[in-house]
């Protein structure tokens, strides 16, 4: 796997980008560096962000451009290849996630308004919606769009879905939801566009809480279905 | 010690200087768009950097002192008085209890910082007490409205008796958004943008749309295009990002911006010009200029180096001989 490429992101920031690729063996590369980047606890770098193939390295424009360097940029991005070098930066493959979650989905009926049309628009019948959503170890690729939103890979590329044409306004906190080739699950209620198939009873965002996300970038997620013939037979009475 | 909401403005909200740190949990730093303003208002009240205060967006609240306390304002200039006597900007005030302190409309520009001596005291949420609108997230995560009720932090020494003798030039510290042009560093995908779209963002007149908020300014004009679509995948943000959405209508980020974005970054406005940004409105016409990288970054050290010198020496000023 090759070094990232490095982007100005205004005079403050340095976004190392690996790919424009949602990739589970890229994104274990970012977590990888992001965690060497960390512990190196580089003076004036005050904020690192890892998404899906790039890593975000805020930095004190004021700490690494003196000293007669003029480009703070590049003085940075030196001292990362040096110290992602020195740290075995080059993941080949994704280990095994430090932790596993599992989390409780009660899918369809009111809780998953969207599992019966989008059963039907894929062809399949909504119990094999179910267990093809429940079936990968999924991976916390990153978090964004909200607090505590975690992007999950690993969907079955067979329940793809598209977004709706028409956002909602309100999504209900807990809604496990699929947009496209991603699912996640919304943390608090917002407005959202992903197709809804079921509703957890976790809190995903405790602020009170250290950290105050429950999935961390990096962590495993197993979503498990709660009473599926329950929702089955609660629809059948519809 | 507390205040008193009669009235709360058109976008009143409290804001410090955010919640840095947590956006890898998907929290954004936010705080105040103007940083500065905010710092030197606390400065003049005699508060720490990072005290709360709030952020007026071109109608100001109404609000009633429960105790005597004192307020500095600054920002863009608006209409301030007290029990009905203007005061001026960027000064500190003596405020006895039960005076009434109404902010008016706003008369050039859009948003000004008030600081209240002690200090707004909610509790912290994340290490602060900063209102993130669009993520509904902080100890009071919506606008301020008549009725509530702002407890403020004991204040560091006595109010003045009366006015300072002195206030603060605003000139190095205010300027509208309009007029000259606001500075950008290309971005990421400025070399994707069409011949036409690179000589349209720096030709051409862009206008601030209404949909616009704190999270970012929505920007009407010529249509910008890239030479062909371009796919990216979501990466982390700062404020100042200038992305293009397909329909070809920039989105210029500010202080509340998502965490991550997945749209093309065609430029970045510079650091040192965020500040005027905050003081645009919708219908405000913008117009663009380059920038260096090294130009951008000196003039991004010197505005924070003169700030922290204009802090201390009010500060040195307060104490008393």
């Amino acid at each position: 796997m090759e070094y990232p490429q490095a982007q100005p992101l205004g005079e403050e920031a340095l976004l190392l980008q690996w790919d424009e690729r949602v990739d589970a063996r890229l994104n274990a590369a970012v977590h990888a560096a992001a965690t060497i980047v960390r512990s190196a606890a580089l003076p004036g770098v005050h904020e690192l962000v890892p998404a899906y193939a790039s890593l975000l390295v805020r930095f004190d424009a004021s700490i690494w451009s003196t000293g007669g360097r003029r480009d703070a940029h590049a003085a940075l991005h030196a001292k990362l290849i040096e110290i992602l070098a020195a740290g075995g930066g080059k993941v080949e493959v994704a280990p095994p996630p430090a932790r596993v979650h599992e989390i409780a989905v009660r899918y369809g009926g009111e809780d998953g308004p969207d599992l019966a049309g989008l059963a039907s628009t894929l062809g399949l019948d909504e119990a094999e919606v179910i267990t093809r959503h429940t079936a990968p170890l999924y991976r916390v690729a990153m978090l964004g769009f909200a607090p505590g939103f975690a992007y999950l890979l690993g969907l079955d590329p067979r329940l793809a879905a598209p977004r709706r044409p028409r956002p909602r306004t309100r999504v209900p906190a807990g809604s496990v939801a699929i947009g496209g080739l991603q699912t996640g699950i919304y943390p608090a209620a917002l407005p959202g566009g992903w197709q809804l198939v079921g509703r957890t009873a976790r809190v995903l965002f405790d602020a009170a809480r250290q950290p105050p996300a429950l999935l961390q970038p990096g962590d495993g997620v197993r979503l498990v279905a709660l009473f599926p013939h329950a929702a089955a037979s609660g629809r059948a009475s519809v | 010690m507390s205040l008193e909401m009669l009235a709360g403005g058109l976008a009143t909200s409290v804001q410090d200087l955010g919640r840095p740190g947590w956006q890898a949990q998907g929290v954004g730093a936010a705080g105040a768009l103007d940083a500065d303003c905010l710092r030197l208002a606390n400065a003049l009240v005699g508060n720490a950097a990072e005290a709360a205060g709030l952020e007026i967006t071109l109608r100001g609240p109404c609000l009633r002192f429960t105790r005597a306390g004192a307020f500095a304002l600054c920002g863009a200039p608006f209409e301030l008085t007290l029990d009905g006597v203007p005061c001026d900007p960027w000064r500190c005030h003596p405020a006895h209890a039960g005076q009434v302190l109404a902010v008016g409309r706003a008369l050039r520009g859009a948003r000004a910082w008030l600081a209240l001596a002690g200090g707004i005291d909610l509790p912290p949420l994340l290490h602060s007490r900063s209102s993130d609108l669009n993520s509904a997230l902080g100890p009071l995560p919506r606008t301020l409205r008549a009725g509530d009720t702002l407890p403020l932090g004991t204040a560091a020494r006595l109010p003045p008796a009366s006015p300072a003798r002195w206030s603060l030039d605003p000139a190095p510290w205010f300027a509208e958004a309009g007029g000259v042009p606001l500075r950008l560093l290309p971005g990421a995908h400025y070399a994707r943008l069409s011949q036409h779209a690179r000589a349209a963002l720096y030709g051409s007149v862009f206008t601030v749309a209404a949909q616009s908020s704190r999270a970012g300014l929505r920007l009407d004009g010529t249509q910008l295009d890239l030479v062909q679509p371009l796919e990216c995948v979501s990466s982390g943000c700062v404020p100042g990002v200038l992305q293009l959405p397909p329909g070809g209508q920039p989105i210029l980020l500010l202080a509340e911006h998502p965490v991550s974005g997945g749209y093309p970054r065609i430029a970045q406005a510079a650091a040192v010009d965020l500040p005027r940004l905050a003081q645009a409105v919708p219908g405000t016409a913008l117009r663009f200029a380059a920038v260096d990288m090294d130009t951008a970054t000196r003039l991004l050290l010197a505005r924070r180096t003169a700030r922290t010198q204009l802090e201390a020496r009010i500060r040195a000023r307060l104490e008393p001989t």
